[in-house]
């Protein structure tokens, strides 16, 4: 009995799974994996540390990787990387990751990587220079506070503008703390998301604006009494990352059919509630 | 009387070299000691003791009776009375010669600039250099900035000159102007010790010579006993080298 | 004018008179040598821009680097904060001058009863010239508001100051002592016989000569004090560099980071003839005469 609906299982999901005949899946599968820059695997690029949500299961010791080692699979990004490239036809041990800081993603010349995964929002600009995949989540910006200060009192948009905000470079926080929130204080940029915290612990800044869920890593465990104030509303087109590949790769095409495909059958929720479950639970700001 | 200069026993070394082994020099006032001597005899170190430039390493030197290297003496007061002139890099070159000569009195005697000014300008009249009173040392002639480190040196109206081969340096057409100054400063009666290669000069202006050799002095006279009749075998062949050389 | 040193002055020789242009623009002598020398620089640098110009890479490089448009949009942003480069490195170097020579003087102490002073010096300045100064800012920056001290400042302005004061002086007291050790040991000996006190000649005559001998250096360590405002940006504080890496990622693409050096090069150049002319200046004044020696 078992061994029937077994059967009927795999041939109904085939029969869903399947919107080209068997061997134009292979065919599709085997033109993706062309386009990598070593044959065979799957090279993907992330900054180090490898900060929690994003990455998760720790890193051993004496490995190169901080906090977390991004090919244990665990953490959101890392569980969407595996799953985007289990759909391109690599096993997870063709799954190679590579060191590659914010600033390099975006150097001109040849990647070093196929595609790269580091919470990079997508921008029209941006998309000039790279090409982006599509959203494989859609972000919303919070503001982390210290307990007890003034700043803690803030209910409104509004009431933030007269405090000093920091935001690390290169994420869309900065962009979205010049342009929607509007302070009076010119903020801070920090280059690394250590910098960043520090100067919240030390009261060098009365907030951090970070995508939400950096926001439950930072006051979970990086600054010790702090709690997110709230979240900003997401915008009418709203603010998503993307993966980062060379301008023009086809690899590009493959990537967003490979995450239709998780949206379409629900694993990308899964990996989400999973890994960010929290992250719906800040009060929105007024 | 008291002696313008008593030097007891003078001892100086430098590391491990000992240049002054046992000085004894009684110096009266008004009087012109010339002190002769071979290169590293001791010549230089001997000035600069006195005027505690070099502190020394035993011995007593008194002047005008106070013993000037006993503990808590203010090296700075007693230097004021006595002026010397080294044989180069004196003057201060990025001061004109005015300021050059107005500088210590106006610094350390606390004159008004305005009386340090008349002062300076008068000495420097005195010896033919007032149209350089504006002018920067680089712009004088060796013997020309000799003269003014003299005036600068006398500014000060010490009461003891000291000397340090002031020519030695000097072209040989410039030495000339220089020893003139020194001349005229004995004849009006300045208490001089002069360290000096210039053996004609030496017999001409000094009361007493004195031959420094290997740290002592070995032999002390009037010029022309030291100069003409020295005992000393050492003096002798000092005297017989400067001779050849067309010196004396 | 030539000749006027040399033996009996007891002053170094004065070089023989050149052409004022040849001096300032160093042309070398001749106008033969002139001519070789242009055509050759005009050849070696137009093979470079060929080269440059016709790799595979290029329009790529030159989109990413040589944006006209990027340049123009990001340039009064990156101006206006550069305003913060200027504040720290003004007032930083007014300390830094004056810190520096305090230490240097020190160091220059003789005698054993101020062996603990010189020993201070020494380890100041031996310290802060071998740690990187990036850490310096870091560790003062986070660190030193970390403490939670009553009345201690959080500024990072401040700490970046305080952190480029403290590096700069280290370089700049070696400047200044290289500068009093270069003055002629008779030069003191002249000042102490006059009955000057250490300090009155310190002062009168060792320290006038001794800076003006290390203008060229003092103003090379204040350049390199200019482009290390820079790491103040890690402290979070915006100004010109950090600004530029904001404006870079937010376009991915280089072009600010050249606008930004491009102010940095730019005050340079008028300093350095500021600093040429100073020496011209005092050169000419000791030389008493309106022509150019």
């Amino acid at each position: 009995m078992g061994k029937v609906v077994g059967l009927i299982v795999v041939v109904l999901v085939a029969m869903l799974a399947a919107t080209t005949t068997a061997s134009g899946r292979e065919r599709v599968a085997a033109a993706c994996a062309d386009n990598v820059i070593h044959p065979g695997t799957l090279t993907v690029g992330t900054d180090n540390p490898a900060f929690p949500p994003w990455f998760g299961g720790g890193a051993a010791k004496g490995s190169t990787w901080k906090i977390n080692d991004p090919s244990t699979g665990k953490g959101f990004e890392s569980a969407v990387v595996y799953a985007v490239a289990k759909k391109l036809g690599f096993t997870r041990a063709n799954v190679d990751w590579v060191y590659t800081p914010f600033a390099k993603s975006y150097a001109p010349g040849k990647k070093s990587f196929d595609l790269d995964i580091n919470e990079i929002s997508y921008t029209p600009a941006r998309a000039k220079v790279v090409s982006f995949s599509a959203s494989y989540y859609d972000v919303n910006q919070a503001v982390v506070v210290r307990k007890g200060t003034p700043i803690a009192a803030v209910r409104s948009k509004a009431g933030l503008r007269k405090y000093k905000l920091g935001a690390q470079l290169g994420t869309t926080s900065y962009d979205y703390i010049a342009t929607h929130i509007k302070p009076s204080q010119k903020p801070a940029v920090y280059q690394q998301n250590i910098a960043a915290v520090s100067a919240l612990k030390n009261g060098q800044i009365d907030g951090l604006v970070v995508d939400l869920p950096t926001s439950f890593y930072v006051t979970a465990v990086q600054v010790p009494n702090s709690k997110i104030l709230g979240q900003f509303p997401t915008a009418a087109r709203g603010e998503h990352f993307g993966m980062v590949l060379a301008k023009g790769n086809p690899l590009t095409a493959c990537v967003n059919r490979a995450l239709a495909s998780l949206r379409k059958s629900g694993q990308l929720k899964r990996i989400q509630q999973t890994w960010l479950g929290k992250a719906a639970g800040a009060p929105v700001f007024r | 009387m008291t002696s313008a200069l008593v030097l007891e026993g003078v001892r100086k070394s430098f590391a491990k070299n000992e240049v002054l082994r046992g000085i004894d020099l009684d110096v009266a006032e008004h009087e012109v000691v010339c002190l002769i001597g071979a290169s590293g005899s001791g010549k230089s170190t001997l000035l600069r003791c006195v005027n505690l430039i070099e502190p020394i390493g035993a011995g007593r030197i008194f002047v005008a009776g106070e013993e000037i290297t006993a503990r808590g003496v203010d090296a700075n007061r007693v230097r004021r009375g006595i002026g010397i002139v080294y044989q180069a890099y004196n003057l201060f070159p990025h001061m004109s010669v005015l300021r050059n000569v107005t500088l210590a009195p106006t610094r350390v005697l606390k004159l008004r600039r305005a009386d340090a000014q008349h002062r300076a300008l008068e000495l420097l009249e005195r010896f033919g250099l007032a149209d350089k009173a504006d002018d920067y040392p680089d712009r004088l002639s060796g013997g020309q900035q000799q003269r003014v480190a003299i005036v600068r040196a006398l500014a000060m109206r010490p009461e003891l000159m000291l000397f340090d081969e002031v020519t030695s340096a000097l072209d040989p057409e410039l030495v000339a102007e220089v020893l003139e100054v020194i001349r005229e400063l004995a004849a009006s009666g300045m208490t001089m010790l002069i360290a000096t290669h210039e053996m004609s000069f030496a017999r001409d202006i000094a009361d007493r010579i004195c031959f420094l050799d290997d740290g002592v002095i070995l032999e002390q006279g009037p010029p022309d006993e030291l100069l003409s009749r020295p005992r000393e075998p050492r003096t002798q062949q000092f005297l017989q080298r400067i001779i050849e050389a067309g010196r004396l | 004018m030539a000749g006027q040193g040399g033996r009996g002055t007891g002053l170094p020789l004065e070089p023989a008179p050149v052409s004022r242009r040849s001096r300032i623009l160093d042309l070398g002598d001749g106008r033969g040598g002139v001519s070789i020398a242009v055509v050759s620089t005009l050849l070696v640098f137009g093979a470079l821009v060929l080269l440059i110009t016709h790799a595979p890479g290029w329009p790529e490089v030159k989109k990413t680097f040589f944006d006209w448009g990027e340049f123009k949009d990001s340039f009064p942003e990156i101006a206006h904060a550069f305003k913060l480069n200027v504040k720290i490195f003004c007032i930083a170097e007014v300390f830094i001058l004056a810190i520096a020579l305090l230490l240097a003087v020190l160091r220059s102490l003789p005698g054993p009863v101020f062996f603990p002073l010189r020993l201070i010096a020494i380890v100041y300045a031996d310290f802060f010239r071998g740690v990187p100064t990036i850490l310096v800012i870091a560790v003062l920056g986070f660190g030193a508001p970390a403490l939670a001290l009553q009345g201690i400042p959080t500024s990072t302005t401040f700490w970046g100051i305080v952190a480029l004061v403290l590096v700069y002086t280290a370089y700049v007291s070696e400047v200044y002592r290289a500068g009093i050790d270069s003055v002629h040991p008779s030069q003191d000996a002249a000042a102490r016989s006059l009955g000057l006190t250490r300090f009155q000649g310190l002062r009168h005559v060792i320290l006038p000569q001794a800076v003006r001998r290390v203008i060229p250096p003092l103003l090379n360590d204040f350049i390199g004090l200019q482009k290390d405002t820079a790491l103040v940006g890690f402290l979070g504080a915006i100004e010109a560099f950090n600004q530029s890496q904001i404006d870079a990622a937010a376009t991915f693409n280089y072009t600010p980071y050249l606008a930004a050096a491009v102010l940095f090069v730019a005050i340079t150049i008028p300093l350095a003839r500021f600093t040429d002319w100073l020496i011209l200046r005092d050169r000419r004044r000791r030389q008493a005469s309106g022509v150019a020696a």
